[in-house]
Parts: C-alpha cells; structure tokens; sequence
C-alpha cells in the first residue's frame, strides 16, 4: 500500500469522492466533491476506469510526499505547485517519487484544487463512498502529520499527461432550469432575475453558497409550503430574496422556494466562482436542459478525449542531466507526444 | 372535504420528477403521497434509481439512459391521478417502533405550556402524545430525523416566536401538528414534551439511520432515570422496540 502524506495543510483540505447518493429518503445528500468534473479530469489523465478518491483543497494547498513513485493529478482551481521546487503544470498529471517534496501553494484562480493520486485514496469508506461530509461530521479536514493511505499506482511508469479544460474558474454564465417551485415566482421576477448580474458573495461552503445583487426576487406564495425535497445546483430564495445556491453537502430538505436548479454540467463553475466573482443565469428550456445530461462514463470519455501527453520544456526541467534522453525507453517517452 | 388535490409531475432536476399533490401541508394531500411513495416503492417503474417521500410530495431519481423522459412522466401523472381521485388513507405501516421517552419537567421543559394551549392536564397531553396513531410522515433536515404524525387538529400549535437555542439530543418536540427528534443538539422554534434516548443517527450503527418514511411510532413513557439509563444502550437506539407489522 502506497502512503500519501500531509506534511502541511494551508487550505481546507478534506477527501473527496464522487459522494454516496441513494440515501435521500433517509436525509443524507450525496455529498462528494464540490468540483465533480475535476475528479472526472483526474481520472481521464491517469487513465482509471472511473473517478478517484482525492484530496480537495478549498481556498489553498498544502506539502506532500509519498512512500513509493506514484503518478498524482492536479485538477480543478489552478494552483501553484512545485516538485522539489521545479514548477508543475496544472490540470496535468506527474509521477512523484519518495522523498520529493510536493508543495500545492496559492489559488490562481477558482476556489477548489484536486489532488488525485493514481490508485485512489483508500481511507475508510462509510455507506460506500470516502467523502468527506462535514456538515454531519463523517471525517473531518486533513492535518498536518496525518498520513493516507493509497492504491498502488498500476502504472508510475505511464506518461504525463495534460487536459485541455474549459476555463470555469472566474464565474460567468450558468444554465438554469425551472424546478418544482419556479411558477411560484411572478413573470416578472423571473425576467429581473435572469436579467441581473450576481456577485458570488463571501459566505460559502460545502453545504451552500451565498449570492449578492441590489435587487430582491420575492414570491408572495412562500409562507406556508411544505418542505419537499431539495438538491445541489437549486437556487433557493431566502427571506432576504437573495439567492443560495445549494451545493454537495445541502440537506434534503428545504422550505424556502426555488427560482430553478443549475444544471449539473455548470455546476463545476459555480463551485468555481471565488468570492466577488460575477455570475449570469441563464433559462433552459426542459428540452435543453434534459439534452444536458451526460453520465459519468461519458463524462469520462469526453475528458479522455482532451487529454495529451504532456511535452515538457527542458528549460522548466530541473535536472534535465539526469533523464535518459537518447536511448531510453521510459524517461525518454515523456518527451514524446501522441 | 374539500376537492381532490390535483397532483403535479414537476421536472425536479435533469435525472428526477417530484410527484406533488399539493403545495401546503394538507392531510388529505400527505396521505396521497405516502400512497404514491410506497407504490413507486413496491412497483418501481423502469429506469428509476431512487424514491424519496417528503410531506406531500415524492422525489423519484431516474437515469435518463434507460427511460425515455416524457413516458415516464406521463406514467407518474397516470398513477398520481388515479391515487388523489381515489382520495386514500394513509397506508398501513409496515413496521412500528415502541421509543420509551421521559414526559415534561426538564425532560420537556414545554409541556406545561403545549398542556395549557390545549386546555389539558400534562398527563391528558401525554396520553394524547402517546395513543394518537403515528406514522414517520418524511426525514429530513439531518440524516435520520423524521417528522413524525399527525396529531389531533388541536395540536396545530405556531413555531415559538423565539428560538429555543438549544435543545438536546433526543428532544421530542411539538408544532403544527407534528413531532421531531432530534438527533443533535439543535436550535428549535418547536415546542419540547420530551426527550428520548433513541438517536436518530449514529454513523457507526447499522444501519445508521434506522427510521423510514411510513414507520408506525408509539411512544411509551417512562421516568427520568429509565430514559437515561436506556440511553447509555451502546446502539443508540435508547431501548426502542422494533416489530413487524402484517
């Protein structure tokens, strides 16, 4: 068993699966990953057959080190990452060998960064899946001195590779769809709200992010509804009329109505979206909203398909002496390109 | 009563339909959607990879690759209309708990309050608590918590003006003519008769959240000193009974 550990925590770092749905009628939502298309990217660029456990990091990094050569992905927020002080490309993958020492530095952009190591976190798993859920205290945030364990690489001796991604991380638009509740709300509001320009705001986790705008979008229908069932991407109006926008860790049910739901394929950017970043909705129709859909295998393809080996520069190459550079068979293909 | 309610099928999500029988919390409308729930439950069309029951409503996940969107919402609204024509009962409970819970002093700090809005002794409010046919109407909120009832008409009591800032694990607590426990230490605007040693989740027990929507519940009072010491159970379940109904 491969030993990946923290030797320092910056951000918020918590482990991260693709969440443990099937449990709504019991009050636990899926929980799992903010940022579900980095841990599909992660696993396309290491070539596994589904995503990965991971480590997410919210806000910044954190220092690492192996205990054998395993290959790690780095997806999600672009972060500043080192090996052994030479610089790492981001949304890439790279082989990190015992006794390097990885560091994960500040945010570029975004909000969370993905750390996937080839074979998978292999932290205890609870009702099938090792996410994190730290509204209900399943786990808890990474410290400094822990140590995980991980999946053998199956193949450290595999290329690294690097994902053309869309850039999701400075807000922009988000595709919206009606919900139970959105004919609740006047025409009127509706044409305001997909008319305004939101700021993502400064309250926000795992559970649900907070959105500012001078207007206020209200219905007078609210007082009295029953609770029914709510989910991540539903865009909640609160009583101030501002929306929250519940994302991985939401409760399952809710009492406030709902303007529409995000589509799960923008839900990345919105996870995404720093504090101050300037967000658009936009109404699908059901149609376009239903064409939307991909599953996860053809997620996966998809990001298959964006990703390439990765041509080094030999001037950003720290010890370019000591890769065998005529001749080899295994260092040497790092320089190839497919 | 008044006219059935008219179900919606409602698109809940590019993978889910919410099978909605009314908007607010109607009696008539939560017995539908129990119907509904246990129907999708024993009969589950094809393509569906979850159902959940909320208080007059039903969740039902489906995956698009297997079933043709629009056929099966035309089925839901099938079934949902042929369940609120027919006006139903809430369906027999499969299961019943029996939770042993300690009654009013500081084990329910409110119930003299909740006793005298109802024009009761405590110990007529109790026995209401106790005999009235309960049922876990919807969990939600945190994992495992239910809703549990309904009460008789005159336990329709308001959420308190002000929060209760804290009321501890296992409370039993009142309003609108429903009851919750708590599973944590919560702040509540409902009102607190009691408190039990059942916890609704426990991580490590298995199953972790042992409540389902449509559980018969019967509480059984008890005095101070029982509850806590059947709250020291190691399953957390605070000496609650479990029987098979049918």
């Amino acid at each position: 068993m491969t030993a990946l550990t923290i030797r320092k925590a910056d951000g918020v770092l918590t482990v991260q699966d693709m969440g443990r749905p099937g449990h709504l009628a019991q009050g636990l939502s899926r929980g799992g990953a903010m940022d579900r298309l980095a841990l599909i990217e992660a696993a396309a660029l290491l070539g596994a057959k589904s995503p990965l456990a991971a480590i997410e990091m919210a806000g910044a990094g954190g220092q690492f080190s192996v205990s054998a050569p395993t290959r790690i992905a780095l997806t999600g927020a672009p972060m500043i990452a080192t090996l052994d002080g030479a610089p790492l490309r981001w949304h890439a993958s790279h082989l990190v060998l015992p006794e390097q020492d990885l560091r994960i530095g500040a945010l570029q952009a975004g909000v969370h960064g993905y750390l996937t190591p080839a074979g998978g976190l292999q932290t205890p798993a609870w009702l099938g899946s090792r996410a994190v859920h730290l509204t209900i205290g399943i786990g808890a945030a990474l410290t400094a001195g822990q140590t995980l364990p991980c999946g053998e690489d199956p193949a450290p001796e595999a290329p690294s590779r690097i994902i053309q991604t869309e850039a999701r991380f400075h807000g922009g638009a988000l595709r919206v769809m009606d919900g139970p509740q959105t004919a609740l709300f006047d025409d009127k509001v509706l044409e305001a709200f997909y008319a305004t320009e939101f700021i993502r705001g400064g309250r926000g986790n795992r559970q649900g992010i907070q959105l500012d705008a001078d207007a206020r979008f209200t219905t007078d229908h609210a007082a009295g509804l029953a609770s029914d069932m709510i989910g991540p991407g539903d865009l909640q109006m609160t009583g101030d009329g501002l929306p929250y926008v519940l994302m991985s860790e939401c409760q399952t049910m809710g009492g406030y109505p709902r303007v529409g739901q995000i589509i799960p394929a923008d839900l990345p950017r919105m996870a995404q979206a720093a504090p101050g970043a300037r967000l658009r909705f936009r109404r699908l129709t059901l149609e376009q909203a239903a064409s939307s859909y991909r599953d996860q295998a053809d997620l996966l393809r998809e990001a298959a398909g964006r990703c390439r080996n990765l041509i080094r520069d030999p001037a950003m190459i720290a010890d370019l002496l000591s890769y065998q550079l005529v001749g080899g068979v295994t260092a040497g293909r790092e320089l190839e390109d497919d | 009563m008044s006219l059935a309610p008219t179900p919606q099928v409602l698109p809940a999500g590019v993978d889910g339909f919410l099978i909605r029988f009314a908007l607010r919390p109607d009696p008539q409308a939560m017995a539908a959607a129990q119907v509904m729930a246990r129907q999708l439950e024993t009969d589950t069309p094809d393509g569906a990879v979850e159902v959940a029951p909320a208080l007059v409503s039903v969740l039902l996940r489906f995956d698009p690759a297997r079933v043709d969107r629009d056929d099966l919402a035309r089925s839901l609204a099938a079934r949902a209309r042929a369940i609120a024509d027919r006006a139903p009962d809430a369906p027999d409970a499969l299961r019943r708990w029996t939770i042993p819970a300690a009654f009013g002093g500081e084990y329910g700090p409110d119930l003299a309050d909740v006793a005298d809005r109802l024009g009761l002794s405590q110990q007529q409010a109790i026995d209401q608590l106790c005999n009235t046919d309960l049922h876990v109407l919807t969990i939600g909120f945190a994992p495992g918590q239910p809703y549990i009832g309904l009460l008789p008409e005159a336990w329709n009591l308001p959420r308190m003006a002000d929060l209760n800032p804290r009321v501890p694990a296992g409370a039993v607590v009142v309003a609108v003519r429903q009851i919750v426990m708590f599973g944590a230490e919560s702040a509540t605007g409902w009102r607190q008769v009691a408190c039990s040693g059942f916890r609704t989740f426990v991580p490590d027990r298995n199953p972790p959240m042992p409540l389902r929507a449509g559980d018969a519940i019967r509480y059984r009072p008890v005095t101070g000193d029982e509850m806590q010491s059947l709250s020291s159970a190691a399953d957390g379940l605070g000496g609650a009974v479990l029987e098979t109904l049918e």
